[in-house]
C-alpha cells in the first residue's frame, strides 16, 4: 500500500510501487484530467505538480510520491479560477484540448517561479509540452495574459 | 500486391449495409457541385446519398414523447429550464465544430447563447453527412455540409415555439418576435420563455415551409464567438475516449506483428500471466491480446510475451529501395489524369526546359491522444465509446465482428484528442480489434494503444515522388508543364474506390492539387503511377494536397527563378483568370510586405494552394544558421473560405494547420527497414515545439459566398512557402522532406 496526498486529500492505493504515477491517478483513483501521450516524458501531457514542482507523471514511479503532495489539473483551482485557466478561456487556447492539462500545469509552475515571464522564459519552460494542434502562439499569449490577471483584482 | 491484402478487409460493402446509404433521388440542398469539383478527404465525388430533410426533421426514437422536452427534430432539444441541447452529428477533434454547429442552429433559434449545451449524436441515418451520406467527420466539410441544415433545424424549432405562444395568447404569430430565448407579443408586450412553451410546442406539427434569415440579419454567424468546449478543456473534465471508465472495466493491450501483414506463429504467455492483475492472454486476429485489471499490468504483461511471427511478404520493405523504385518509375509517364494542349511539342519548342524531382515520406497522424476504444459487448448489444470520425463505417464493421445487426451496435462518440484523418479508418481497425478483444474479455474492456503502437500502426500519409519537366519561352513564361506522380492509392481496396478511382485507374485523391492546377499554362500533363506496397495508407490532414502543395508550388518557384521572374509576380500573372486566388495572393503579399527589405540572411517564400474549395496563400520568412538549422521567423496567411461562421475558429485552424505543415516540413518522416517502422516515439518522430513556433498572422478575405473548408487548407502551402524562403535566403533548393540540416550547412550542396 502506498499513501500520498492528491489535490490535498490523503489517498492510499495498492498498485505496485513501480507503477507510474500517471496510471495510478487515472486508473486507480479515477482522475482522468492528466493525460497519457508518450510514456517517456517526451510530450508533457501527463504533467502534474509534486510538492509544487512540475513532473512528468508517466515516468514517476508511485514509490517516489509516497507521503508527498501531488496536484493535478483537477486540483489547480476549485472553480477554474486560476489566472491561467481564465486566460485560456479568454484567448480560447484549446483546439482538441488533449494536451492542455499538461500545458497549464507546466505554465503554472513557470508563473509561480517567474510571475512576469518573457517570451524566452516561456520557450524554455514550455518546450517540453507538445501540442499537435499547434496552439503554441495562443499558449504564449495566454501565459502573458495570465501574468497580468494574476496581479489584477479577482473578479467578484 | 494489394496493400490491404494482408489486413482485415472491410467487413461489409457499405452500400449494402444500410438502406440510408443508397443513392437518394433527393437533390442536395448544399452546393453539391462544390463537393464534386474538389477531391475532399473522403474522395472527390463521393455523393452516395444526399440530405433527406424528412429524416433530419423527425424526432429520434429515444426522444421523450411526453412533452417534457421539446425535440422538434434530431438536432435540438429544449427543456423547461430553458436549456437548449444541440445534438452534434460531427465529431469535435479540435476544429471547433461543437461551437460552430450551435452557432448555425442558434442563428435561427435565437435562444440565450449562455443556455446552449452540446451533445454528441448517436449513430443514426438522420445524422448522415448531407452529401457523403455517412455519419462522419472529414474532408473539411462539416460547415459546408451543415450550413443550411442546422439553420433550418433551428428555424423549425423557433417557428413552433412562436406558434405555441401565439396560440396560447390567441394572437397571430406574425405579431410575435423572439429575443434571447423569449417569445414576445409585440403589441401587448406579453412574454413567454422557450422553456415555458415546451409542452405546448411539442403538440404542434412541424411547419412545412421554413424560411431562413437574409444573411444581412445575422447576429451570431460571422462574429468571433468563444468556444463552448474550452471550459471543460482547462479543468480536466473534458472526456476523451481514453477517459471513459465503466464499472468492472478491464484494460487491454495488443501485441501486433513487427511487419505489416505479419502473422502469429506461436506465443508463450507464461511470464505475462505471472504479473499481478493480468487476467488473460489470447490470440486475436491482429495479434496477441493481454487483458488486465489496469493499464499498467497489461503493459508489463505484454512486454513479457514471447512471440514468434511469420513476417510475410513485407519483411524486406525499405525506404531507400522505395525511393529508388519511385524515382525510376517516374521516368516514364503513368496513367494520364489531366491533359491540355500538346505538352510534348511545347517542351520541344521551349527556349529552356527545367526538370526536378521531389520526395516526401510516409507520415503518421500522431494525434496527442493515442488510439483507444472501449467496448461493452453483450449477447444482444454492443456499445462502443471512442473518439471516431467514422460512425457509420465503424458501426457496420463492428456489427459484422459482433455478429449483431447494425442497429444493435451503438457508438458513443467522445471528444477526440486529435483526428487528422486517422480516426476515419476504412476498415475501422482500432474499433474492430476492440470488439474482438471484448469477445474474450467477457466484460467491458478498454483497448489502449501506446505511443509506440500508434506510430508503428500504419495507415500513414503515403510516400510520394513527383517528377516535373517544364518549358519556358524566351521571356521566361511557362508554356509547358508535365508532372508525373508516384505513390500508393489510399482508397484502392476500400469501399470508397468506386467514388475516387476512375475507369482509367486514377485515384482523384492522389492527383488533387496537381490535376486541377489553377495556373494558366497552356500545355499540361499530369499522370500517375500507383505502386502497390504493403504499407497501409489513408487520408492525413489535407490528403493528396499534402504532397502536391509542396511539389507544385516549389517547382513553380523554380520556374520563376529559372525565367528570371519574381515568384509573386509570375503567380499573379498566371492566376489572372482566378479572381479569388488572385485576391488572397495580393492580400498576403501586401500584409507580408513582399519585396520590402529583410534583415540580412533572411529570405521570403510565397506559395498558394486551392483545396477543399478554399483559397490560401502564405508568405514565410526564414533563415538558415551555419549548422543548417532552419529558423522560421514569420508566417503570413491569407484565406478565402467563403463566409466565415466563427472568424476566431478560422484563424485558429489556419494557425494550427501551419504548425502541422511546419512539423511535416522540418521534422517528421516514417521510414522502414527490413519491413519495420524505424520511428517509435516523440524522440525520433519529433513535433514542432514552442521554441520553434513562429509568429503567425492570419487574414481572412471577407466573402458572402457559401462556407468552404477550413480544417485542412492551410496545411498544403506551408512546406513550399518555407523551402521557397530557404532558396531566397541561401540559393539552396530543397526537394525532399523533411528538410535536413545537413543539406543546408554552409558550403554544402542539397542532395535530391
Amino acid at each position: 500500500m502506498t499513501s500520498f496526498f492528491l489535490n490535498g486529500k490523503s489517498v492510499t492505493v495498492d498498485d505496485d510501487p513501480s507503477t507510474p504515477l500517471l496510471w495510478v491517478i487515472r486508473d486507480s483513483l479515477g482522475l482522468t484530467g492528466t493525460k497519457f501521450g508518450c510514456g517517456m516524458a517526451l510530450c508533457g501531457a501527463c504533467t502534474v505538480h509534486l510538492d509544487g514542482s512540475a513532473i512528468r507523471s508517466c515516468v514517476a514511479p508511485l514509490s517516489r510520491v509516497a507521503g508527498r503532495h501531488v496536484t493535478t489539473i483537477e486540483g489547480l483551482s476549485p472553480d477554474s479560477s486560476h489566472p491561467l485557466q481564465r486566460a485560456w478561456i479568454e484567448i480560447d487556447v484549446p483546439q482538441c484540448g488533449y494536451c492542455q492539462s499538461g500545458q497549464i500545469m507546466s505554465a503554472a509552475v513557470l508563473l509561480k517561479e517567474n510571475p512576469k515571464p518573457t517570451d524566452k522564459d516561456i520557450d524554455e519552460a514550455m518546450s517540453g509540452n507538445i501540442c499537435r494542434c499547434g496552439t503554441y502562439s495562443r499558449i504564449r499569449r495566454a501565459i502573458h495574459r495570465a501574468a497580468e490577471l494574476a496581479v489584477e483584482k479577482r473578479p467578484s | 500486391m494489394n496493400p490491404l491484402d494482408n489486413l482485415s478487409r472491410p467487413a461489409v460493402q457499405l452500400l449494402s449495409q444500410e438502406p440510408s446509404l443508397l443513392p437518394s433521388t433527393k437533390t442536395s440542398r448544399v452546393a453539391r457541385r462544390d463537393f464534386l469539383k474538389s477531391s475532399a478527404a473522403i474522395g472527390g465525388g463521393l455523393c452516395i446519398a444526399a440530405y433527406i430533410p424528412e429524416l433530419a426533421a423527425r424526432q429520434l426514437e429515444n426522444s421523450p414523447a411526453d412533452g417534457s422536452v421539446f425535440a422538434p427534430n434530431a438536432f435540438v432539444r429544449i427543456a423547461p429550464d430553458d436549456s437548449v441541447t444541440v445534438i452534434a452529428n460531427h465529431s469535435e477533434m479540435g476544429q471547433g465544430i461543437y461551437t460552430s454547429l450551435p452557432m448555425l442552429l442558434n442563428e435561427e433559434l435565437e435562444a440565450d447563447w449562455s443556455k446552449i449545451k452540446v451533445e454528441a449524436a448517436p449513430v443514426d441515418a438522420a445524422y448522415n453527412h448531407t452529401v457523403f451520406g455517412l455519419q462522419m467527420t472529414g474532408g473539411s466539410t462539416t460547415t459546408p455540409s451543415e450550413w443550411e441544415r442546422f439553420r433550418k433545424m433551428g428555424a423549425m424549432a423557433r417557428l413552433m415555439l412562436v406558434d405555441a405562444a401565439a396560440q396560447k395568447w390567441g394572437v397571430p404569430a406574425s405579431q410575435c418576435r423572439v429575443e434571447k430565448g423569449v417569445v414576445i407579443h409585440t403589441p401587448s408586450g406579453r412574454k413567454a420563455t422557450y422553456g415555458s412553451l415546451v409542452t405546448a410546442a411539442s403538440q404542434l406539427k412541424s411547419p412545412a415551409d421554413i424560411p431562413l434569415k437574409d444573411p444581412k440579419q445575422f447576429t451570431l454567424i460571422g462574429r468571433p464567438t468563444r468556444r463552448l468546449d474550452t471550459p471543460s478543456k482547462i479543468n480536466g473534465t473534458a472526456q476523451f475516449g481514453l477517459d471513459v471508465i465503466l464499472p468492472g472495466m478491464l484494460f487491454a493491450l495488443v501485441a501486433r506483428p513487427p511487419v505489416f501483414g505479419g502473422k502469429l506463429v506461436s506465443f508463450d504467455a507464461a511470464e505475462a500471466l505471472k504479473i499481478k492483475g493480468v487476467r488473460a492472454v489470447q490470440q486475436v486476429p491482429s495479434g496477441v491480446v493481454v487483458i488486465a485489471d489496469r493499464f499498467w499490468p497489461a503493459k508489463i504483461g505484454r512486454d513479457k510475451l514471447k512471440i514468434s511471427w511469420d513476417e510475410g511478404v513485407n519483411a524486406k520493405l525499405s525506404t531507400s529501395q522505395m525511393l529508388a523504385d519511385f524515382s525510376k518509375q517516374s521516368a516514364s509517364a503513368g496513367i494520364v489524369a489531366k491533359k491540355a494542349g500538346d505538352p510534348a511539342a511545347a517542351l520541344a519548342a521551349a527556349a529552356k526546359t527545367i526538370t526536378a524531382e521531389y520526395d516526401v515520406p510516409y507520415l503518421a497522424h500522431a494525434m496527442m491522444e493515442p488510439l483507444n476504444c472501449v467496448v461493452d459487448l453483450r449477447p444482444d448489444s454492443c456499445e462502443i465509446w471512442t473518439g471516431t470520425q467514422f460512425e457509420t463505417v465503424d458501426r457496420a464493421n463492428a456489427a459484422q465482428v459482433a455478429g449483431l445487426p447494425a442497429e444493435k451496435v451503438q457508438i458513443h462518440t467522445t471528444l477526440l484528442g486529435g483526428g487528422f484523418g486517422r480516426r476515419a479508418n476504412p476498415v475501422s481497425d482500432f474499433v474492430v480489434e476492440a470488439v474482438h478483444v471484448a469477445k474474450i474479455a467477457k466484460a467491458p474492456v478498454k483497448v489502449v494503444w501506446t505511443r509506440e503502437d500508434d506510430l508503428a500502426g500504419g495507415w500513414y500519409r503515403p510516400m510520394w515522388h513527383d517528377r516535373f519537366v517544364a518549358g519556358l519561352d524566351a521571356a521566361g513564361n511557362p508554356i509547358a508543364w508535365t508532372h508525373t506522380i508516384v505513390g500508393q492509392s489510399i482508397t484502392e481496396g476500400t469501399p470508397f474506390a468506386p467514388y475516387t478511382i476512375n475507369k482509367e485507374g486514377v485515384d482523384s485523391t492522389s492527383v488533387e492539387g496537381a490535376a486541377d492546377l489553377l495556373y494558366g499554362i497552356p500545355n499540361l500533363q499530369v499522370d500517375l503511377h500507383s505502386p502497390k506496397i504493403g504499407v497501409p495508407v489513408q487520408w492525413w490532414r489535407s490528403v493528396g494536397h499534402s504532397h502536391t502543395g509542396f511539389s507544385v508550388e516549389s517547382f513553380f518557384d523554380e520556374l520563376a527563378h529559372a525565367g528570371g521572374r519574381d515568384p509573386f509576380e509570375l503567380r499573379r500573372k498566371l492566376l489572372a483568370n482566378q479572381p479569388r486566388m488572385s485576391a488572397v495572393l495580393n492580400l498576403v503579399a501586401e500584409k507580408a510586405g513582399w519585396g520590402k527589405p529583410l534583415p540580412p540572411g533572411r529570405g521570403r517564400g510565397i506559395a498558394t494552394h486551392f483545396s477543399f474549395d478554399s483559397y490560401v496563400a502564405q508568405v514565410i520568412e526564414a533563415s538558415v544558421e551555419k549548422d543548417g538549422t532552419v529558423r522560421v521567423h514569420r508566417v503570413v496567411c491569407a484565406v478565402d473560405c467563403g463566409r466565415t461562421v466563427n472568424p476566431d475558429i478560422v484563424k485558429a485552424q489556419m494557425e494550427g494547420g501551419i504548425i502541422f505543415g511546419l512539423t511535416a516540413a522540418l521534422k517528421t518522416e516514417i521510414t522502414l527497414e527490413n519491413g519495420r517502422v524505424q520511428q517509435t516515439n516523440f524522440h525520433d518522430y519529433q513535433m514542432l515545439r514552442m521554441f520553434e513556433s513562429p509568429e503567425i498572422e492570419v487574414h481572412i478575405v471577407p466573402s458572402e459566398l457559401s462556407p468552404t473548408g477550413v480544417g485542412e487548407p492551410s496545411v498544403p502551402p506551408v512546406a513550399s512557402a518555407l523551402t521557397n524562403a530557404i532558396f531566397a535566403a541561401t540559393g539552396k533548393r530543397v526537394r525532399r522532406l523533411p528538410i535536413r540540416a545537413a543539406d543546408l550547412v554552409a558550403g554544402s550542396e542539397v542532395k535530391s
